[in-house]
């Protein structure tokens, strides 16, 4: 495999990402959304759609620039040290790999920034994709969706719908689902928007008889999972992509505010006790970015035998984020408390992207049964 | 790049190969443990005939320093080639022929900082496993504050006199020679006043004490020197100190770096040796059912495959001449800390059997214990921490 080390290539990607986002795109660009009452600023989607990062994913051929997994994992890790909204993981990340060889003309799409997407996969308050227990029964020529979806990033604002449904089998058996991919606003999908802490897009489906044809299925039927399956791996290196950038951007400020901040006639950094808790942290964030690195690696040249490394990595990016915007809180004292300051964001997005595409505690599962026991 | 991976391939071939004819199939199925392992030396004994020829071939070879030059007694790989023949060995399950402080330390520290004739001289005498080296550091005076040492070495004109003493030397008792920090002048600030110097463990001035630790082995001693005439030169270039006079420290922090290396990378042996899924999946399933074990085995698992990818990335980077630097002191302080919770999870797994000094876990108890020094030993944990704090993050003392 190729080394852990960044390319100059790489090198050249972040140097860019950061300097566009740190203009376009600082902590307090999701602050105005948030008090304008938006998910994230369409102006923004639009310039990473000129820029390739949408299309990061979708072959040349189709109108991407083709990148690769550790390019995202670049792109997404620099968004989230300025906690930058947008819909860059659902649609260029897991719809691009979901639909990579659909030939229906989706990616180009996705490419240009014309169709933002949802994945509606979880149906509970924890991802398990097993679970799922949406049905699709056969109607006539075609299919009809009923049932329940939650927690669908980017659902309220998406175009189209990426959703998991049970065309056969019973809730807990990976046979029997398949993927469709239908228009948001089709009759018979009903999408709230769900408040979440992060002032992110979320929002609960309902399907009431949605009406779907065999057009809609991306990859076979009822071997849905075999679809979704690298695309939610992409996600979930991405998501462990941006958490580690919401870590490194949460340390940053924090040891920017040792430096500074004076009490007791002495910089407070020059204290051991926060000292230590200082170099802990980075230390975690040092170790958790080998493998977010690593997954991407992975996802790029072995994406069959990716499972462990993008599970190692989201179950450590979770763990980190947290440490970091806890460590950020406390060692601020009274003002990361309060929402005039930014570390709440950081908190609040680091909870989110916990959940999303499962937690510490489902992928600490897998690597022990990759792991053998 | 297709000829560089062809190339390499074949190597593996080839090292597999050399591994399989000349390592004995016995020694690969035995149990690697700390009695298993070859420290060379003249007084050493082998524990077997298989262990006597294994060694020797290794040697014969230059595989007991891969990477070292042919020159010195090494083969000459590359850092690829070597992590391949580390892969091998570990899959043909095959033991380190030769394991020394000669290979892990004063090597490294000759190669960097000794004179050609130095190289020459010593070097060779590492990699046969002629002569068993151990480390003078730590004094019950100088601990964590390593550079405050007072064991010293007066000018006497054609020799030096060595007075003082040393604490916690791994196997001085049996070591031929020692590599150790004296202070040669007691005037200057105390990083500038101090040489790294080569002793002869046989001089007439110099006892060992074993210190019994808790795990009821004895792997370190205090080390005294009476009135010990060091010569100043043991030939023609080849001085009796390593760098400049005064300038042991420089020498020292490298050395240590070195070894805080060394010691994390002792957590990479989970995935070949005792590994956490291997151990768990040996016990009953009653155990691997407990919770909160289960649940600890799991975070263990998680940080210690992203540990492992750290070292790697780390060691890729030391490669590309960019240099780990003081980052290293993370290595350390990971690292230990990850295979102290590994043993303390393998204890509770293990549960009553394995407070059992001979139980049918081996020497888990003796090694459990050993572990708790990993965190003291090459600078605690604080200690990194405090490096980790001032060089890294480049917080303020005041």
């Amino acid at each position: 495999m190729t080394s852990l080390l960044e390319t100059e290539d790489e090198t050249l990607l972040r140097d860019s990402a950061r300097g566009f986002l740190s203009e376009a795109s600082p902590v307090s660009a999701l602050r105005a959304n948030r008090d304008q009452g938006r998910a994230f600023d369409p102006g923004l989607w639009r310039e990473m759609a000129q820029m390739g990062w949408t299309g990061v994913l979708v072959p040349e051929d189709q109108g991407g620039a083709d990148m690769g997994h550790r390019a995202a994992g670049i792109l997404a890790e620099e968004m989230g040290t300025v906690l930058a909204a947008s819909p860059f993981i659902s649609t260029a990340v897991i719809a691009a790999t979901a639909l990579r060889g659909s030939g229906n003309g989706a990616l180009e799409k996705i490419a240009s920034g014309e169709a933002i997407y949802a994945i509606a996969v979880d149906e509970g308050a924890k991802h398990a994709p097993l679970k799922t227990a949406l049905k699709a029964e056969k109607s006539g020529n075609g299919y009809r969706l009923s049932g329940m979806k939650t927690f669908v990033a980017d659902g309220a604002s998406a175009d189209r719908v990426l959703v998991l449904a049970r065309t056969a089998g019973a809730a807990g058996e990976a046979d029997g689902l398949t993927l469709f991919d239908i228009d948001a606003d089709r009759a018979g999908l009903q999408r709230d928007a769900t408040g979440t802490v992060d002032s992110r897009d979320h929002a609960r489906f309902t399907f009431d008889g949605l009406e779907a044809t065999g057009e809609d299925v991306v990859g076979e039927l009822d071997n849905g999972l075999a679809t979704l399956r690298h695309g939610l791996q992409a996600g979930q290196a991405a998501l462990a992509a941006e958490l580690t950038g919401l870590s490194g951007g949460a340390y940053a400020m924090t040891l920017s505010y040792l430096k500074e901040r004076q009490q007791f006639g002495r910089t407070i950094g020059s204290f051991q006790a926060l000292q230590h808790r200082a170099a802990h942290l980075w230390s975690e964030i040092e170790v958790t970015a080998s493998a977010v690195i690593n997954a991407g690696r992975m996802l790029d040249e072995a994406p069959d035998q990716a499972t462990l490394a993008v599970s190692v990595a989201k179950a450590r990016a979770t763990a980190t984020a947290k440490l970091a915007v806890m460590e950020g809180v406390q060692m601020h004292g009274g003002i990361g408390m309060t929402d005039e300051f930014d570390m709440g964001f950081f908190m609040k997005r680091a909870r989110v992207g916990a959940e999303w595409l499962g937690d510490y505690g489902y992928h600490a599962a897998q690597v022990a049964a990759a792991r053998g026991f | 790049m297709t000829d560089v991976s062809t190339e390499l391939s074949s190597f593996r071939e080839a090292i597999a190969k050399w591994i399989t004819d000349n390592c004995p199939e016995s020694l690969r199925k035995r149990p690697i443990d700390e009695d298993s392992i070859v420290w060379g030396g003249r007084n050493w004994t082998f524990k077997h005939e298989e262990q006597r020829l294994w060694m020797e071939s290794a040697v014969a070879k230059g595989m007991t320093a891969p990477r070292w030059p042919t020159a010195y007694g090494g083969a000459g790989l590359s850092r690829a080639e070597e992590k391949i023949f580390r892969e091998e060995m570990a899959r043909l399950k095959a033991p380190s022929p030769l394991e020394s402080f000669g290979l892990w330390m004063l090597g490294p520290a000759l190669l960097a900082f000794g004179t050609e004739e130095q190289k020459l001289h010593f070097l060779p005498q590492i990699t046969s496993g002629k002569i068993r080296w151990c480390q003078g550091y730590s004094e019950p005076g100088a601990g964590s504050d390593l550079a405050s040492v007072q064991t010293r070495a007066e000018d006497m004109g054609d020799h030096w006199l060595v007075n003082g003493s040393k604490i916690w030397t791994s196997y001085a008792d049996k070591a031929d020679w020692i590599f150790a920090l004296v202070r040669t002048d007691r005037d200057a600030p105390k990083h500038l006043g101090i040489s790294f110097m080569l002793i002869d463990m046989t001089s007439p001035g110099v006892t060992t004490k074993p210190i019994r630790l808790i795990s009821g082995k004895s792997p370190f001693c205090e080390t005294f020197f009476d009135n010990v005439k060091v010569p100043k030169s043991y030939g023609e270039n080849i001085p009796s100190h390593v760098g400049e006079i005064n300038r042991g420290w420089d020498v020292a922090k490298h050395l240590l770096t070195h070894e805080r290396e060394m010691i994390s990378g002792g957590a990479q042996g989970l995935l070949g040796g005792r590994s956490t899924g291997e151990f768990l999946g040996n016990l009953d399933a009653d155990t691997l059912a407990d919770p909160v074990i289960r649940s600890q085995a799991m975070e263990l698992e998680v940080d210690t495959l992203a540990f492992c990818m750290t070292l790697d990335r780390y060691k890729d980077q030391a490669q590309s001449g960019c240099g780990v630097g003081n980052a290293s002191a993370m290595l350390k302080y990971y690292g230990t800390e990850i295979n102290k919770r590994r043993y303390e999870l393998l204890m509770s797994a293990a549960g009553s059997e394995g407070t059992e000094w001979d139980s049918p876990h081996g020497s888990l108890a003796a090694e459990w214990l050993r572990t708790k020094a990993n965190s003291i030993e090459g600078g605690t944990s604080e200690v990194m921490l405090d490096i980790i704090a001032k060089r890294v993050l480049e917080l303020p003392s005041k």
